[in-house]
């Protein structure tokens, strides 16, 4: 199954950039000839200095395939190369180059069905967010229960939108927060474990669609709990990113 | 002409050799992960390795007898599509060269399969000749599951992800069978020093 359409360098324009955290923000580009994606995919944006230097990364695509415009939410990396030009530098109208999309393996659509297992780590949401902007664009009530794992509330993306998604239909959302708990929060607040994924379902016997995105050990530790809870491990996807370079 | 990034500058890495840093690569000193699934978990002792497909009668080894047979250490460069390079990696393990010692085989491809229902394909030429291996050994260590042990290929001249991590077996095949990532739009080939990321590179 070969895409039909080449992978090759196209020149966007940031149309808009909205902070997200204390350290990341979302590009919001328009990219001309862009041929659309699938929630999950990332994309590969290169850098080019007035010498010729240049530096490539990949980043998940953060906007449903429905959306007007490509976004992409960016976390810096303490002495990254690329994130801290992107989520420090660049502003409105000007131009980077992106090429995608790219990777087939960890998306989702409303035609694949559910029931959605979803575990984000930190910026491990971006791709995820991707998948529930999706299934709010199509007014899909697919079963989809969500868990983003945080240091902190000041650390969680998209949090406004996080708790206002629809359809609520079918729809689980729960945090949990790993180092500074909010003042009066009573619900999760340690590393995600067994009993959290048991509590939030869905429950293994039901065919979860699973989908685990964030830094490497973070990733290595909730696909081995979803596996020994008894999910298949062929439906447990997984996109790990870690600290490097970036 | 690519448009210019106002106000980057880029960090250059003193002392590195550019020689050895393929196009769109950076170096880094970490050993990043990076696999589609759940790191798979296989006790050594219902582990094997196999080499099936068009030879007479396929060939099996157990994790014994892999470790048994005569073992190259080596130090490579590895290149990783998704950008990140890392300079002088020491393996040991299996060179392909030994475990297809005495095949006679009508096959121009293999397809690498692992735990996890993982494959990549690779022309045989590209395996032969000591350009690949099945390493058991990383740094002196146990090859971490995470990094593909008890046992991954490394053919460090071609894109990282066609060193099938958790490697169970080859199966020589006569025509090239597009594996895990070359069927979603990744290169068949994957030469970094081509920048063959994508299929249409």
């Amino acid at each position: 199954m070969t895409p039909p359409v080449p992978v090759l360098w196209r020149t966007a324009t940031v149309r808009d950039v909205v902070a997200e955290t204390a350290h990341a923000r979302t590009l919001v580009l328009d990219a001309p000839g862009w041929p659309g994606h699938r929630a999950g995919q990332h994309l590969d944006l290169r850098l080019t200095a007035e010498d010729g230097y240049q530096a490539q990364r990949s980043y998940s695509i953060a906007s449903a395939p429905e959306a007007a415009a490509l976004e992409i939410t960016v976390e810096v990396i303490d002495d990254g190369e690329v994130s801290p030009y992107l989520v420090e530098e660049v502003r409105p109208g000007d131009e980077l180059e992106v090429r995608g999309p790219i990777g087939g393996h960890f998306t989702w659509s409303v035609a694949d069905g559910g029931p959605l297992l979803l575990v984000a780590g930190g910026s491990g949401l971006v791709p995820l967010m991707a998948m529930l902007r999706h299934r709010a664009a199509q007014a899909s009530d697919v079963a989809a229960h969500v868990l983003v794992s945080a240091r902190g509330e000041q650390d969680v993306l998209y949090g406004d939108e996080l708790a206002a998604l629809e359809p609520r239909d079918g729809l689980r959302v729960a945090r949990t927060y790993t180092r500074v708990r909010p003042q009066g929060w009573t619900g999760w607040a340690r590393r995600v474990d067994a009993a959290m994924l048991d509590a939030l379902g869905p429950a293994p016997g039901a065919g979860a669609r699973c989908f685990v995105c964030g830094p490497t050990p973070f990733v290595e530790r909730v696909a081995q709990l979803l596996v020994d809870a008894g999910h298949e491990a062929r439906a447990v996807h997984t996109e790990r990113f870690g600290p490097t370079g970036g | 002409m690519a448009p210019l990034s106002r106000g980057f500058h880029g960090r250059r890495r003193e002392g590195a050799d550019p020689s050895r840093l393929p196009p769109g690569q950076y170096l880094t000193p970490d050993f990043p992960v990076l696999s589609a699934g759940p790191t798979p978990r296989t006790r050594l002792d219902d582990w094997s390795f196999t080499i099936d497909g068009l030879l007479d009668a396929p060939l099996s080894w157990t994790w014994e007898e892999l470790l048994a047979l005569p073992s190259e250490t080596f130090t490579v460069d590895i290149h990783c599509v998704t950008k990140w390079s890392k300079l002088d990696t020491a393996w040991a393990g299996v060179s392909v060269d030994t475990l297809l010692d005495g095949v006679t085989t009508e096959a121009e491809h293999v397809v690498a399969w692992s735990d996890g229902d993982y494959t990549t394909n690779l022309p045989l030429e590209d395996v032969s000749d000591g350009k690949a291996w099945v390493v058991h050994t990383y740094d002196g260590e146990p090859l971490e599951p995470e990094h593909g042990g008890p046992a991954r290929l490394l053919v460090p001249h071609l894109y990282f992800w066609k060193s099938a991590k958790w490697v169970r077996g080859l199966r020589l095949t006569a025509e090239n069978e597009p594996g895990f990532w070359e069927s979603v739009g990744y290169h068949d080939y994957g030469d970094p020093w081509r920048e063959q990321r994508y299929w249409s590179d």
